[in-house]
């Protein structure tokens, strides 16, 4: 399973926080969202506050508690001392290979399924949008993106495992073994293919709503003032999207950094951090430090953290333009 | 941005080539006497024929690993003859020991899918309302909150959940079912964002406010007003919490406990045939569950977009 | 920010483009078997403002757009200056186009959206910086080169894109609905202000609106479309005095419908005899088309009572529910005060009114 970070929503129901947000503060609407249904009235607090203690107990328990342990204890030592020392796992060799493996991995599998996603999105654009087709895809999109990790590793050992349907294929039109060196998949780099197959649903989901905001009067604009198709879209087009191009490139790359379960069901040792993570969770003396697992929680919550504000920034520009 | 240059859409044959020139090429004739006109385009799009060449290629690309899935469901060895053996294995008694996990953890994981959604309609769902209704100002942080999962990836919250579990182990016993608590966690940010669009897209507190000057009892307003324009919304946060119950696979696996996916992968070393028969039962199954909830919403609330071909 | 401003100087020499004469030649648009343009003619001349009027669905913005080469037409010829431009692509027409809303490019500033037509045809830095500066000062926007689309209100964005259209000095000016998206305030002020300029630049401009009030105030010549092709073309007064058709008379103005008997040339309604407009009807019951500044209180005439009446600055106007039903309304004077349920009289003026059969 695409470990929790694969937004796979309907496509006609996407709108992202801070899309809905944005678009909100341009509204006559702003007002009442601020404002509140009915006067403010202390006695009705007391059915509002009764509906929002269960969630918050909730997070508070399920969310809140486990967050900052796994943040928190890279922190301390193996008998509840704090300290700083585990800190020095971050530059152990076999870490610095598997942040290094989760970058590449993720990156790769980041800018392949952005382009080919921004490929169909384009495509999808020259449809009706109440068309069977276009339904039928947007629902293939939302489930593929959320295709779970186990399944899909089937999924590609059947086709590109050494008894693959497609590395059959290639040996006997190509005569070229995919998997001469060992099975390609099981390997970090191997691992990019079946990351695109989740990656690039999930641009298709994020980005359309982005192409389908570029207006036809600015292309009919740009063609009464003289400009070619070409410079329409050097000019016009591919700025306004850009944006929206980049935070869509960069939610995949957390997507991908933060899979799991793919890798799990085809890599039994590490080589990229989620996998380092499993390791150490399993077998306490690796490194030889204290909670290596919680410092590696934290470098990567770090990393997530940086490419989620980026993403965020990004997507508010971009709907700031769309409005 | 490298990144936007080289992957933008201005790869394929459109913008590559300069339309103007091209054009009055291909329609220099005499002035026009009959016949249909070829409608000029100015958006984003391209046309229906690259449209379809590109979705036809991306289409079959993406085909492969499901094909070669089902075809591995008809292997038999390695000589590559077919055979339905695997299916019928699954009805023979004499295989139940092997199966028996794969049931189980799909029976889990149902149950603890059953969980996740009552979670979501129960805890999640009236927070969002009553924070929309009441207090607009925290809705920021609610989503803040639902959005945490994300940025805070599973296996980095299973290494705290870890001990969270030993807790809920003491009072709860360590069935699989418990697991619920955690994975309702997981999916918040997934059924958050349909709910809170339907939110936005049915103006919550103008609806509210009408049906309350009109008389009615916050009972009535929400049975008659609320939740039936959330219907959409609500509908595909339950699908999507059930889809990643099903997918589940890292905090199964680190507690460890059967759920479906576990158990695939269990199965797998003995019989990699069934693992692979249930893991397209499953997509098939999300697939359906999918197109279902789409059709109920698109026939309670179907709105015509403008085409661009409609006339003025 | 800005209101309404005060006269201001001509528009400069930069900007002022010749006019040229646009010509629309038996033009036919069809969607599927819908007819949007059924053998459409129309010839503008040079510096004219002619507004195409008419409800939604009568094609008036599919001839803008024909015009502008946004869309392809199925018959016909479309001229200007005597140059048949149906194999000229939009981009090469040299028209100026504002739209009805969100036609400013987000992503660049109000400087940028200017001199993007001036880009295009490739004129030199200096040069554009100054048009740009001159296209700005004349929609009174010069302070705002700087800012984003999203920054400014509904009426500046339309003003930006008027500039934009018009820095390029093009032959023709093509305004599909501007206004339509703005406050009633704006709407007024902001029409003026294309009209001044227009005026000031002697530019062919063909406007499209649904407003018959808007193309009344601001047109050279009115043309009223109806499922496809041309009503009734003239200038504003010709179109609300003269109606050479039922759809006319009700589209343009406001009119009553009174049942009357057509008998040589002359309506009798109500024992009140006026001349006819449509020659082409047949004698008998028709429907005759009033307006209500053509029909006053009077001391004898038809009797009815009041049923309401508006105070609308400088005139009155009282809806009469006659003996027979019928309802009517009277324009007049101020300072006559009508109260609802005042029995009165009524008469005809006179005017000549538009008829149509009684279907």
């Amino acid at each position: 399973m695409t470990t929790a970070s694969a937004p796979g929503v309907p496509a006609a129901t996407l709108v992202t926080s801070e899309q809905a947000t944005a678009a909100r503060a341009g509204t006559p609407a702003d007002a009442t969202a601020r404002r509140g249904a009915g006067p403010r009235v202390r006695r009705r607090g007391g059915i509002a506050w009764l509906g929002l203690t269960p969630f918050a107990a909730y997070v508070l328990l399920f969310l809140a508690v486990p967050a900052v342990i796994a943040v928190g204890s890279g922190f301390f030592d193996a008998s509840g001392h704090p300290t700083l020392a585990n800190l020095a796992a971050l530059g152990d060799p076999s870490v610095l290979r598997a942040f290094g493996g989760s970058f590449g991995l993720s990156a790769a599998s980041a800018v392949i399924g952005a382009v080919v996603g921004a490929l169909v999105c384009w495509a999808l654009a020259a449809l009706r949008p109440d068309g069977i087709v276009r339904s039928m895809i947007d629902s293939a999109a939302s489930v593929l993106a959320q295709f779970g990790g186990v399944m899909l590793a089937f999924a590609f050992i059947a086709t590109i495992g050494t008894q693959g349907l497609v590395t059959a294929w290639l040996v006997s039109t190509f005569h070229w073994d995919l998997n001469a060196d060992g099975a390609f998949l099981y390997t970090v780099p191997g691992l990019v293919i079946p990351y695109v197959y989740f990656q690039v649903p999930l641009m298709v989901l994020t980005f359309m709503p982005a192409l389908e905001g570029v207006k036809t009067q600015w292309g009919e604009a740009a063609a009464t003032l003289g400009a070619s198709r070409f410079t329409y879209w050097r000019r016009v087009a591919l700025p306004v999207l850009a944006p929206a191009f980049c935070g869509s490139l960069l939610l995949l790359f957390a997507n991908g950094f933060s899979s799991f379960a793919t890798a799990a069901a085809l890599i039994s040792q590490g080589g990229i951090v989620p996998l380092t993570i499993r390791a150490q969770l399993t077998s306490e003396t690796i490194i030889g430090l204290q909670n290596v697992a919680g410092v590696l929680a934290l470098g990567m919550v770090v990393v997530m953290a940086v490419v989620m504000t980026a993403y965020s920034l990004l997507q508010r520009r971009a709907a700031r333009w769309q409005r | 941005m490298a990144a936007v240059s080289a992957g933008a859409p201005a790869r394929p044959a459109g913008p590559a080539r300069p339309a103007g020139p091209a054009r009055s090429a291909r329609t220099s004739r005499p002035a026009r006497t009959g016949g249909p006109a070829r409608a000029p385009r100015f958006g984003t799009a391209p046309s229906l024929g690259t449209a379809a060449v590109v979705l036809i290629v991306v289409g079959l690309v993406f085909a492969v690993p499901l094909v070669a899935l089902l075809q591995f469901t008809f292997r038999q060895g390695t000589d590559g003859s077919l055979t339905t053996a695997h299916y019928t294995a699954l009805a023979d008694p004499a295989n139940a020991g092997t199966y028996q996990p794969v049931f189980d953890g799909l029976g889990a994981s149902l149950l603890i899918a059953v969980i996740a959604v009552a979670i979501v309609l129960l805890v999640l769902l009236p927070a969002q309302v009553i924070t929309a209704l009441h207090h607009p100002r925290l809705r920021r942080i609610l989503e803040f909150v639902c959005l945490v999962p994300i940025t805070v990836p599973v296996v980095v919250l299973v290494v705290g959940f870890v001990p969270v579990y030993q807790f809920v182990a003491q009072v709860f016993g360590s069935g699989a079912w418990t697991l619920s608590f955690a994975i309702g966690i997981i999916a918040l940010p997934f059924a958050f964002r349909p709910i809170s669009a339907a939110i936005t897209a049915m103006d919550l507190i103008t609806l509210t406010e009408a049906a309350r000057s009109l008389g009615a009892s916050w009972w009535t307003v929400t049975w008659r007003v609320l939740l039936p324009n959330l219907r959409r919304g609500i509908l595909a946060a339950c699908f999507l919490t059930i889809t990643v119950v099903l997918g589940e696979y890292t905090l199964a696996s680190f507690l460890s406990r059967t759920t479906f996916q576990t158990a695939l992968l269990l199965v797998q070393g003995t019989d990699p045939y069934v693992a692979a028969i249930f893991s397209l039962g499953a997509l098939v199954f999300g697939f359906l569950l999918l197109v279902a909830i789409g059709r109920i919403g698109q026939r309670r609330t179907r709105v015509r977009r403008p085409h661009p071909k409609d006339p003025a | 920010m800005t209101t309404t401003a005060p006269t201001a100087p001509a528009a400069p020499a930069s900007l002022s483009g010749a006019g040229a004469v646009v010509e629309l030649d038996a033009v036919e648009k069809r969607y599927g078997t819908h007819r949007a343009l059924a053998g459409l003619s129309l010839r503008v001349e040079p510096g004219e403002f002619l507004s195409l009027l008419g409800p939604s669905g009568c094609g008036k913005t599919t001839a803008l757009r024909a015009l502008a080469g946004l869309e392809a037409i199925d018959a016909g010829a479309i001229r200007i200056d005597g140059e048949d431009v149906a194999n000229t692509p939009a981009n090469k027409r040299d028209m100026g186009m504002v739209f009805q809303q969100y036609s400013l490019f987000p992503h660049m500033t109000v400087r940028q959206n200017v001199a993007f037509g001036l880009e295009m045809r490739k004129v030199p830095s200096s040069e554009r910086k100054s048009r740009v500066v001159d296209a700005l000062d004349m929609v009174h926007l010069a302070d705002f080169a700087d800012r984003f689309p999203h920054q400014l209100s509904g009426g500046q964005q339309q003003r930006v894109a008027l500039a934009r259209a018009l820095v390029t000095r093009p032959r023709v000016l093509l305004l599909d609905e501007p206004l339509s998206a703005l406050d009633a305030k704006v709407r007024v002020s902001l029409r003026e202000e294309i009209r001044r300029i227009q005026s000031d630049l002697g530019i062919t401009t063909v406007f499209v609106t649904h407003d018959q009030e808007e193309a009344l105030a601001v047109s050279d010549r009115i043309a009223v479309m109806n499922a496809g092709d041309i009503e009734q073309i003239g200038t504003p007064e010709e179109l609300y005095r003269s109606p050479s058709s039922a759809f006319t008379a009700d589209f343009v103005g406001q009119s009553n419908r009174l049942g009357g008997d057509l008998r040589g040339g002359d309506v009798f309604v109500y024992g009140f005899r006026v001349p006819a407009l449509d020659l082409t009807v047949a004698d008998g019951p028709v429907l005759a088309y009033v307006r209500p500044e053509d029909i006053a209180f009077a001391a004898e005439g038809v009797t009815g009572r009041v049923v309401s009446s508006s105070f609308l600055g400088s005139i009155r106007r009282t809806t009469v529910r006659l003996d027979d039903d019928t309802i009517v309304t009277v324009q007049h004077e101020v300072g006559d005060r009508r109260v609802s349920g005042d029995s009165v009289a009524v008469r005809l003026l006179g005017a000549p009114v538009a008829v149509a059969p009684v279907s």
